[in-house]
């Protein structure tokens, strides 16, 4: 880290803006979007910044829609060009039918959803209302997107990074699951190297078909049955591999009495109840899924062993709940702290919450 | 030694409520301190008033989105009205005093009157008031040094703006001078 240091200087910038950096370090070859709050700056910076790297040569299109562009994004990425589209909810929901397409014929891009509250055209206000959508499925068909959920800015450049690589490393399609507040709040940021990821040869792409290997077609139409069984049956061992690159992050859980589980925003927000919890002499613990598909069901079930109850928080009205239920398996209670439309839970929420659980809790043990 | 400093901003759009925070995130950067900078972005802002939410720290910092406040920095009447009751007890408040028509009215907390705006205009520049009230802020809690900001500033601006830069020091020290003023009285 403080090698890194060295090399880059920190700088000060927003979410989108550090995102859209970091793309094109990762040396994108094509941006498909349409601008919508609260994440317009990510195509802002491209188009502003991209004609100023001679050595890039990046496309950033605005398309006429945001079923345009992931359909661009579907076609690019079948040519093998590293693509990637950024929107926020309504927009994303627009996409689904384009996912599902890419997800079947199994190729790599990277979706941003900046998340605002919905349903519908909602508010352009933070919110943590897609994680169903992100996580399982979102569009037709059984298919999962590899999910990273940023807490930082500076996640939010480093995943740029960790998303292509997964997605080329699993022909899949991945997701950054953001929110209004961390596309909008600015922090410092030491910016992943220029042209630190490497292109992966792909083999598969339709780039013209030479001499040497027959034609590479690109579909996700299988309308025998027994092929599309066929695809499907790759696609779970697909999913199956894919579980091992499952990562998450702990504050104070060596000792935790309360364990809180929370993605995101929400979880920047649950380190703070950590630290004003602690200072009441509350053993609180946070555990924080970075990638919400694959899911820290293990982990999540190895700690509720020895914690008194868990209390998840999110951004909406109760959805990484219910994976958090399953890893419990209903060894302990879990509980559910949530806000929607845009609100978000202070830190005294919170902790109000954990305090009033506790003293329910002890009242049944009594 | 301040070790944290949890600010509000806020003002109509245009007084520069923004800016000012991302200086002092900025100023705190150059100085290797953990910052970060929430601005409001939605309904509240298209209305006409805006805020940010700066935070300065020494060490990690955990929510950037919080609601009580080390210091609140008000520009206008509604953020008065909405954030004087955010303020931790024995924290500080400094208002621009021509705009605030009802002043707060808290004894746990340390308020301060600042002219800002009456300032500015003796300067001939209207847009500095920011600067006073940054200025003011620094004095009273001197987290970081006046040359960082001023050095953040030369950073933000485009070289073609630098000959503003004097402007803004003077800004800032008229904002200093004037918190020693109304300590003195």
């Amino acid at each position: 880290m403080e090698k890194e240091m060295k090399t880059e200087e920190p700088r000060l910038m927003k979410g989108n803006e550090a995102l859209a950096e970091a793309a094109i370090r990762a040396n994108i070859d094509a941006y498909f979007g349409y601008p919508i709050t609260p994440q317009s700056e990510i195509i802002e910076y491209l188009m502003r910044e991209v004609p100023n790297r001679k050595d890039k040569k990046t496309i950033v299109l605005q398309a006429e829609s945001e079923v345009a562009s992931i359909n661009m994004v579907y076609g690019a990425a079948g040519a093998g060009a590293r693509v990637m589209t950024s929107s926020s909810s309504p927009g994303i929901s627009l996409m689904q039918e384009g996912i599902s397409y890419i997800a079947s014929a199994q190729l790599p891009c990277l979706i941003v959803n900046v998340v605002r509250g919905g349903p519908g055209l909602g508010t352009i206000q933070p919110s943590q209302g897609d994680y169903f959508q992100a996580t399982k499925g979102g569009g037709h068909g059984d298919y999962h997107l590899i999910v990273l959920a940023p807490s930082s800015v500076q996640e939010m450049a480093d995943f740029v990074f960790d998303a292509f690589r997964l997605a080329e490393k699993y022909r899949n399609p991945a997701m950054i699951l953001a929110d209004g507040a961390l596309g909008q709040m600015m922090e410092k940021v030491i910016l992943p190297p220029d042209g630190g990821l490497p292109k992966t040869p792909k083999p598969w792409a339709t780039t013209g078909k030479t001499k040497d290997r027959g034609h590479n077609i690109i579909t996700s139409l299988f309308i025998q049955p027994e092929e599309m069984e066929k695809v499907n049956l790759q696609l779970q061992k697909k999913y199956e591999e894919m579980q091992s690159e499952v990562r998450w992050e702990e504050f104070q859980t060596d000792d935790a009495e309360i364990l809180l589980v929370a993605f995101g925003l929400s979880a920047r927000i649950c380190q703070k109840v950590v630290d004003l919890g602690r200072e009441k002499g509350i053993k609180i613990g946070l555990l924080r899924p970075i990638t919400l598909y694959p899911f820290p069901y293990k982990r999540i079930a190895e700690l509720s062993e020895k914690v008194e109850f868990i209390l998840d928080v999110e951004m909406n009205a109760g959805q990484m709940v219910e994976d958090v239920r399953l890893a419990v398996e209903g060894k302990v209670p879990v509980y559910f702290k949530g806000r929607m439309g845009g609100m978000i839970s202070t830190p005294e929420e919170i902790l109000q919450e954990v305090e009033a659980i506790h003293e329910k809790q002890n009242v049944l043990h009594d | 030694m301040i070790k944290e400093q949890e600010i509000i901003i806020a003002g109509f759009g245009g007084q520069g409520v923004l800016s000012m925070g991302r200086l002092i995130a900025y100023a705190g950067m150059i100085e290797g301190k953990e910052v970060s900078w929430m601005p409001s972005y939605g309904p509240e802002m298209r209305g006409g008033t805006a805020n940010c939410i700066v935070i300065v720290s020494d060490s990690r910092i955990s929510s950037p989105i919080i609601t009580k406040f080390d210091t609140a920095i008000l520009l206008n009447q509604p953020s008065v009205d909405k954030f004087e009751k955010a303020v931790k007890p024995g924290g500080l408040l400094i208002y621009e005093q021509s705009t605030v028509i009802h002043p707060p009215t808290r004894t746990d907390i340390e308020i301060i009157p600042i002219p800002a705006i009456e300032e500015a205009d003796k300067l001939n520049a209207k847009q500095v008031a920011n600067m006073i009230m940054a200025g003011a802020f620094l004095e009273k809690k001197p987290i970081l040094k006046i040359d960082t900001l001023i050095e953040a500033l030369k950073k933000a601006l485009p070289s073609r703006r630098h000959n503003l830069i004097p402007l803004n020091e003077l800004a800032l020290n008229r904002g200093r001078e004037l918190v020693k003023q109304a300590e003195l009285a």
